[in-house]
């Protein structure tokens, strides 16, 4: 992700992590997907597989059980210098995810109209159920996490990750659960947003046409070689697209070829 | 160091002790003192004629206190020896440096040199300690046994390398795992082990107070107590009756015997079980049963420090002032059993663990199988390849820090002990990460591996205890496995080395046949066909219950010669007149039976026959001979008994009745032929071929001659025996020489056959174990004749043998000389002879009518002939000398069969102890006697046979079965299973934990070398205890490829065994292999189809829970159809087991995630609700199982081995056993085919029998106050009152030669 004026945004926040930097990328879609595509982001050398970031969080924070003492796996993002516990802990959520990706389709006019993006249902329903939820209270700074402060490189705090939606607010939201998902791989992609179907045109695929990515630049990776991606794709019945399963199958020559999605990958 | 002249005669008596300890010490030993120690020997060996190692060694201490021993009882020894007869002082500077410098290992506190005790003085012989009565086996005691028990269970290497581990998964900053992973099942492994540890101590605590608790008489205070042995200390006076055990090694004081005798069996010490004869000293002897005075005896002992000797005892008495030498003679050792002696009085001179039989039982080590030793190795290999990997990690990680992981920073920063310098902190971080991949990837080396290893072999030693087809019927003794550890090891044996008597033989002499006047008799014929009948336990057995005195156990099946004596046939008549004889056999009177004490059970044998053919050898007094000659009562005037020895190889009696003087002799068919007068050739003739026949069954066989003698000539022939029987000089050629002089022109009167009969199926079992390529030693105390026609009658020995060599030199050189010779025989042979199969077509015969793979399966061929090596133990001695035993175990290892008789118990196991040593092959000792105690614990594995009187060599051993024929199936079979088993159990644990651990090494080049895992925590610590060890388990506990019955069938499946084939190096580093391409594959395919993963629905699937749990499911699944792959033998509970750990899998998923709480709750239920899950799973597995299936499938069809070959036919059996019946194997004795050798055997004791003491009346009770007087026609002992009469201190006897 850059930006097209001379500094990219990436040495905007190299030099203040704070500022505001937001960037742009025009990108065409050749053939409409079929319905029901997805928005993800990817991330290239990320270590969220690391041993020491996949055990830095506190499962029974999640859970909102207690709120005043947090594992020590947490450290050194448990406590801030005057012993009030992050909510949430730990080097997994401090480092969260936090660009903003917006998509805006390009119309023939030239007018850019920007897509209805979902931001629930992106987690898995057994976390939403299981692993994560909301210590007893309303989620504002009195109620629920009234003995916790923001992660340090949060901007936001905890309640405040949706607060147009309280179910999917606080550890229940879901971009925070995708990201506590901790990936396999240094290379990895999480679901970000599901596009809306519903939007006029994109009735029953996304068309194909002009379109382009604007985001809010706050995440940085540079520093340790990492890249950002975002790819849209679409599903099928082995999930996303993955040439492997079925070359390995035409390979080991047992069963024919069963399917091969398809999605369009982007990359900037 | 030359050694004083003075010293050589105890350094002969330590001969062996010596030999045994060379064994312990380095081998090097050609220059220095080895020099001077084989020189010591010849020397020695020059100076002593022939004669067993035991006679030496009385002759050796006879000498020197100026009595002869040789015959102890014609002379009583001087009463009052002067101070210079007493052996002086052993040199004890020279004596401890050469016993210290071989025996370094028993060091612990001052070593006793001489042991004084005083008799019922408790308080002088409190002040040496010497060792109390009490023997302790047991290791633990209730207090000491946690820390104890712990301490010896880290010392095993495995134990002390996870607690190692444990103390690192301590360490946060290097814990990659949850300490729990590694401290369940340590705690586990400790905890079984100490269960069974204590479980088995118990059983030591309760032999032990068993034997401790054992009632003994001693004299306290001038008053018979009863008292526990364990309660018995050294200078106590106890009191033994008739038929009890000696609590402890005792210098006999008085007996109830005339002159101070007493008869011991010592059939617990040196499993001989004919009686033998100790004296007490003249001067006490007449303490009598006074207890009152026995009381007050206080007579001082100074004797040798306890030792392992048992025929040698030095030392001396003082007593009143006088000084009485004293040796082995006067002494019963504990574990001898009192016999014919109403009661003896004696004085504990070693207590508990130094009494010679305790010194004896050698060392209790803790044995190890080869396999345990290999897997030592090669775990030892497999913590290094762990090691390099961790190494590996370490460099990758200290790179990836640098590289990126500084720079990472922002998001994972270091830990705060971490320098925060880049290079510094990479560095350490680096070396950190060595410890946590140590402890990632130590599930290679698992520790469930141990526990495993156990549980089947106690499953296994189990169906050995339960398995019915070891049962002793008569007595009910099945096979048991004592030892619980060594199971596989029996699939290993390449040597047996068995004791003969008892083990190999009922130790029952039978009379089988016999040829009188050229006619044999004994076999059946069928009176229609004339055919020789086999003789069975159908067969008819002759009726003598006319005659009173007939034994009821007394077995003869041919007619004809009851038919002959019924009809009056003369010869037959003298035939067995001369049995009921010609002897030294005792009488008595039990419970008015009347029987017989025989100094060999062969003779007994003969006597016995004789008595059940109406010829009742009744009594006998010092002149007289009485029997009942068909039931008429005949007295003989007993005028001279010219007993047996080894060199005579005959006995005879010079008999007078009614004024006929008539010699009868017995003895070795060679020497017999020597001496018969001419004009008897027809006769000869006839008797020859039968002598060759009976031979040729394995008989035992003896000639008998009659002589008639003139008056005249007797006369003079008796002053001039007298006058050689009083000579000083050269007593014993004089004697033989006069002997020699009377026996001649004998009359042949025909010869009997004696079966020295085997235990059920031993030749057999023994062909079988030979055909399995095992070697079957025989280490007997008996002496060679004996062994060798027991060798041939149980086909260790054949006819069709090359050569048989036989080693009886008398000195080391000679040794040498005659093994270098049989080495020259052995090459110039085997290098000419091509070798044609023989046995081996025999057992694969059956298979004819089975037309499928004959030829295949009888590839089987063993040499024919083959070499046989015959060895006493006198050469032995020399033989088992450092500078010869390579030469010895070479000639030795190209025969097929090796005897050494004449050994003694600590010989025994030097001979396994050299196997053991060169040729690195399993040893097995099997034996029933105290005798084979030192063998069976020396050997890999001691098999006692149990059932018996004793039970020492049952309680030395690792297994127990109640015949040597059971030895078959244990090996062929249990051992073979075993073996089968473990090595297959083993090459699958490597596998699956190799495919288990190796995929968190593929992970560590996602994960930046973190040592994060791949998968669960709790999977790890678990995968091997629930998910995938009850199938392996299952197989090494079921598992068979071959049945019991084609086992046995087909003794050649025991040869992978032989050769380590199943598990070696080799065969682990093809399981590694295996282990290490299915975890790439289980790692690589699932990374392939999970790279970007998602559900239908978009969300990622990337994640490393949902990847880890898919790969773990995977991987049960694979290695969970590799054992159904393995599983060649399915049972019910393999099905259990197999099916049961894959439900096993998810249920405890599904329990740990969802009820417990775990971390990875939803990842595999959420990738199962997935059909990429299953499509990556087939795809896993199909590219594991296919290239496995199809090269095995490959094998199979191309190049079988015996065991699918066998396996093919069985199943093949299977089909067609509705119309087949199998035939019982049958092997026809090759010592039927063709019968060249002549076997005679005078088998008599190795001493000399009770001749002397018969004619000197010592042995008889003067009670009869005519000793001489036979003419009432009744002998002394047969009186009614004999056996209750006054047991008061008999008065010596007057009688002398």
């Amino acid at each position: 992700m850059e930006k097209g004026e001379p500094r990219a945004c990436r040495d905007v926040i190299k030099d203040n992590i704070s500022e505001t930097c937001t960037c742009q990328k025009n990108f065409t879609v050749y053939e409409s997907f079929e319905k029901n595509v997805y928005l993800y982001y990817g991330l290239d050398n990320f270590y969220q597989n690391h041993r020491r970031y996949v055990k830095s969080r506190d499962d029974k924070q999640l859970l909102g059980k207690d709120d005043t003492a947090v594992s020590n796996d947490c450290s050194p993002f448990g406590t801030d210098g005057e012993g009030m516990v992050y909510a949430p802990c730990g080097a997994i959520a401090n480092s969260m995810f936090n660009d903003t990706l917006k998509l805006f389709e390009i119309k023939l006019g030239g007018q850019a109209e920007e897509l209805n993006l979902i931001k629930t249902g992106i987690a898995w329903p057994s976390d939403r159920k299981i692993k994560f939820n909301n210590p007893p209270g309303s989620l504002n700074s009195t109620g629920a996490f009234k003995n916790n402060v923001k992660p340090p490189y949060w901007t936001k705090n905890v309640y405040e990750l949706d607060k147009q939606d309280p179910s999917n607010n606080g550890y229940k939201n879901e971009d925070l659960i995708v990201w506590m998902r901790s990936a396999a791989f240094p290379t990895f992609r999480k679901l970000y947003r599901k596009i809306d179907h519903n939007m006029t045109g994109f009735k029953f695929s996304f068309p194909k046409g002009q379109y382009y990515l604007e985001v809010e630049y706050n995440y940085p990776v540079d520093s340790f070689g990492g890249k950002k991606r975002m790819i849209l794709s679409t599903t099928s019945f082995l999930g996303g697209k993955n040439n492997f399963l079925g070359i390995a199958y035409i390979t080991v020559g047992s069963v024919d070829q069963l399917n091969i999605n398809q999605n369009t990958p982007y990359s900037d | 160091m030359a050694p004083a002249p003075t010293i050589i005669e105890d350094f002969e008596l330590e001969v062996l002790e010596l030999v045994e300890e060379r064994s312990k010490r380095v081998r090097k030993r050609s220059s220095g003192g080895g020099g001077t120690v084989s020189a010591l020997r010849q020397d020695h060996n020059r100076r002593h004629g022939s004669g067993g190692l035991r006679g030496k060694v009385m002759e050796g201490w006879a000498a020197k206190v100026g009595a002869t021993a040789g015959a102890p009882l014609t002379k009583p020894p001087m009463t009052k020896t002067t101070e210079n007869n007493i052996k002086p002082q052993r040199p004890s500077s020279i004596y401890t440096k050469l016993f210290g410098l071989f025996n370094v290992s028993t060091t612990s506190h001052q070593r006793e040199t001489e042991r004084r005790i005083m008799a019922n003085n408790p308080e002088f012989n409190a002040q040496f300690n010497y060792a109390k009565n009490f023997i302790k086996t047991s290791k633990y005691t209730l207090l000491n046994f946690v820390p104890y028990n712990l301490f010896e269970q880290f010392q095993r290497l495995a134990n002390f390398y996870f607690l190692c581990l444990l103390v690192l998964q301590l360490i946060p900053v290097i814990s990659s795992l949850s300490p729990i992973t590694t401290a369940v099942p340590l705690i586990g492994v400790l905890t079984v082990t100490a269960v069974k540890d204590a479980y088995d101590d118990y059983q030591r605590h309760r032999s032990d107070s068993q034997v401790n608790r054992r009632k003994s008489s001693v004299l306290r205070n001038g008053q018979l107590v009863e008292e526990y042995w364990s309660k018995v200390v050294v200078g106590d006076v106890i009191r033994m009756e008739n038929d009890q055990f000696v609590a402890a090694d005792v210098l006999l004081i008085s007996t109830s015997e005339p002159n101070g005798l007493c008869y011991i069996e010592t059939s617990e010490l040196d499993g001989e079980t004919n009686l033998k004869c100790k004296q007490c000293l003249p001067e006490t002897e007449d303490l009598g049963q006074d207890d009152s005075l026995i009381g007050v005896f206080r007579g001082e002992i100074r004797c040798e420090p306890p030792n392992n000797q048992l025929n040698k005892f030095d030392g001396a008495l003082h007593w009143e002032g006088n000084i009485h030498p004293l040796d082995n003679d006067k002494i019963l050792l504990r574990g001898c059993i009192l016999r014919n002696t109403q009661w003896c009085y004696g004085v504990v001179v070693f207590a508990g663990k130094d009494t010679k039989l305790m010194m004896n039982s050698g060392k209790t080590k803790f044995k190890r199988t080869s396999i345990d030793r290999l897997l030592n190795f090669i775990i030892l290999g497999i913590v290094f390849f762990l090691l390099s990997m961790c190494l590996f990690c370490t460099v990758a990680c200290g790179i990836w820090e640098t590289l990126t992981g500084q720079y990472f920073r922002v998001y994972l920063p270091w830990d705060n002990l971490i320098p925060t310098d880049p290079a510094g902190g990479a560095t350490v971080i680096a070396l950190l990460v060595f410890f946590s991949y140590a402890i990632v990837l130590n599930t290679v080396v698992p520790i469930s591996l141990y526990v495993s290893v156990e549980v089947i072999r106690l499953w296994q030693s189990f169906l050995i205890n339960w398995d019915d087809a070891m049962c002793y019927i008569p007595s009910g003794t099945h096979a048991k496995a004592r030892t619980t550890t060594l199971n596989e090891e029996l699939g290993q044996i390449e040597y047996i080395f068995s004791d003969k008597t008892g083990t190999l033989t009922q130790n029952i002499m039978a009379f089988n046949k016999c040829t009188i006047a050229g006619r044999s008799f004994g076999e059946v014929i069928d009176p229609r066909t004339g055919d020789l009948l086999e003789i069975n336990e159908l067969s008819r057995t002759v009726d003598l219950s006319r005659n009173p005195y007939h034994e009821p156990s007394f077995k003869f099946y041919d007619h004809s010669l009851v038919d002959a004596l019924d009809a009056g046939d003369r010869d037959c008549e003298a035939f067995f007149r001369l049995l009921a004889l010609c002897h030294t056999v005792m009488p008595e009177e039990k419970n008015g039976k009347l029987e017989y004490q025989a100094q060999s059970p062969d003779e007994g044998a003969l006597v016995s026959a004789a008595r059940n053919f109406g010829f009742v050898f009744k009594s006998r007094t010092p002149n007289s001979i009485t029997i009942f000659a068909k039931e008429v009562q005949e007295t003989y005037e007993l005028l001279c008994i010219l007993d047996f020895n080894n060199v005579r190889k005959r006995m005879s009696v010079i008999l007078k009745k009614d004024g006929r003087i008539r010699l009868y002799c017995k003895g070795a068919d060679s020497i017999i032929y020597e001496r018969l007068k001419s004009g008897q050739e027809s006769l000869k003739h006839h008797t020859q071929e039968h002598l060759d026949s009976f031979a040729g069954e394995g008989l035992r066989t003896l000639c008998l001659a009659y002589k008639d003698l003139e008056e005249d000539y007797f006369q003079d022939w008796k002053s001039r025996h007298h006058e050689a029987a009083i000579s000083l000089e050269s007593r014993e050629e004089k004697l033989d020489a006069i002997y020699e002089e009377v026996e001649k022109d004998l009359i042949l009167l025909g010869a009997t056959a004696i079966e020295d009969k085997l235990q059920d199926g031993v030749p057999q079992t023994i062909a079988n174990l030979a055909m399995a390529g095992i070697k079957i030693w025989v280490l007997t105390g008996d002496k060679q004749e004996t062994a060798i026609n027991i060798g041939y009658s149980c086909q260790l020995l054949t006819d069709e043998m090359v050569n048989i060599f036989i080693i009886d030199a008398q000195s080391a050189s000679e040794v040498e000389e005659q093994l270098q010779k049989f080495r020259e025989d052995i090459r110039n042979v085997s290098a000419t002879i091509h070798p044609q199969t023989n046995l081996s077509v025999v057992t694969f015969s059956v298979y004819s009518d089975d037309d499928a793979g004959r030829d295949n399966l009888s590839d089987a061929g063993e040499p024919n002939g083959g070499f046989a090596l015959v060895i006493n133990g006198h050469s032995l001695v020399f033989a088992l000398n450092a500078n010869y035993e390579r030469l010895f175990l070479e000639v030795a290892s190209h025969c097929k069969a090796v005897i050494c008789c004449r050994v003694t118990p600590l010989q025994k196991a030097m001979v396994v102890d050299l196997v053991k040593r060169y040729k690195k092959a399993v040893t097995l000792a099997v034996g029933d006697g105290a005798n084979d105690v030192s063998m069976i614990k020396t050997a890999h594995i001691g098999v006692g046979i149990s059932g018996q009187e004793g039970l020492q060599a049952v309680l030395a051993s690792d297994y127990s079965v109640a015949q040597f024929k059971f030895l078959e199936r244990l090996l062929l079979v249990h051992g073979r299973w075993s073996y089968y088993r473990m090595c297959k159990f083993l090459r699958y644990f490597f596998y699956k934990n190799f495919a288990f651990t190796l995929c968190h090494f593929w992970f560590a080049f996602f994960v930046a070398f973190s040592a994060q895992t791949l998968f669960d925590p709790m999977f790890i610590s678990v995968y091997n205890l629930f998910y995938t060890s009850m199938p392996v388990l299952a197989l090494g506990i079921f598992e068979q490829d071959v049945n019991a019955k084609n086992s046995i069938k087909y003794p050649k499946l025991y040869t992978p065994g032989l050769k380590n084939a199943l598990f070696n190096k080799r065969e682990f580093f093809r399981s590694a292999v295996h282990g290490f391409v299915t975890s790439c594959v289980l790692f690589f395919i699932p990374f392939g189809a999970y790279y970007n993963g998602m559900d239908q629905e978009g969300r990622s699937m990337t994640d490393q829970q949902t990847f880890g749990s898919v790969v773990a499911t995977i991987l049960v699944i694979v290695v969970t159809m590799q054992i159904c792959l393995d599983t060649s033998y399915w049972t019910f509970f393999n099905h259990v087991t197999i099916w049961g750990s894959l439900i096993l899998y998810l249920l405890l998923q599904y329990f740990y995630n969802y009820v417990l709480g775990g971390d990875y709750v939803g990842a595999l239920s959420k990738a199962m609700g997935e059909p990429m899950f299953y499509f990556t799973s087939l795809l896993t597995i199909v590219i594991l199982m296919l290239p496995i299936m199809a090269w095995r499938f490959y094998w199979v069809d191309v190049a079988p081995n015996l065991s699918d070959k066998v396996r093919f036919k069985q199943r093949h059996d299977a089909k067609m056993a509705s119309k087949r019946t199998e035939h019982d194997m049958h092997r026809t004795p090759s010592a039927r085919r063709s019968r060249r050798s002549i076997r005679s055997g005078y088998a008599f004791a190795h001493q000399e029998g009770f001749g002397r003491l018969i004619t000197s009346g010592k042995i008889m009770r003067p009670r009869n106050p005519k000793p001489g007087n036979v003419s009432n026609g009744r002998a002394a002992s047969l009186r009614p009152d004999a056996n209750k009469g006054p047991v008061a201190a008999p008065a010596p006897s007057t009688v002398e030669v």
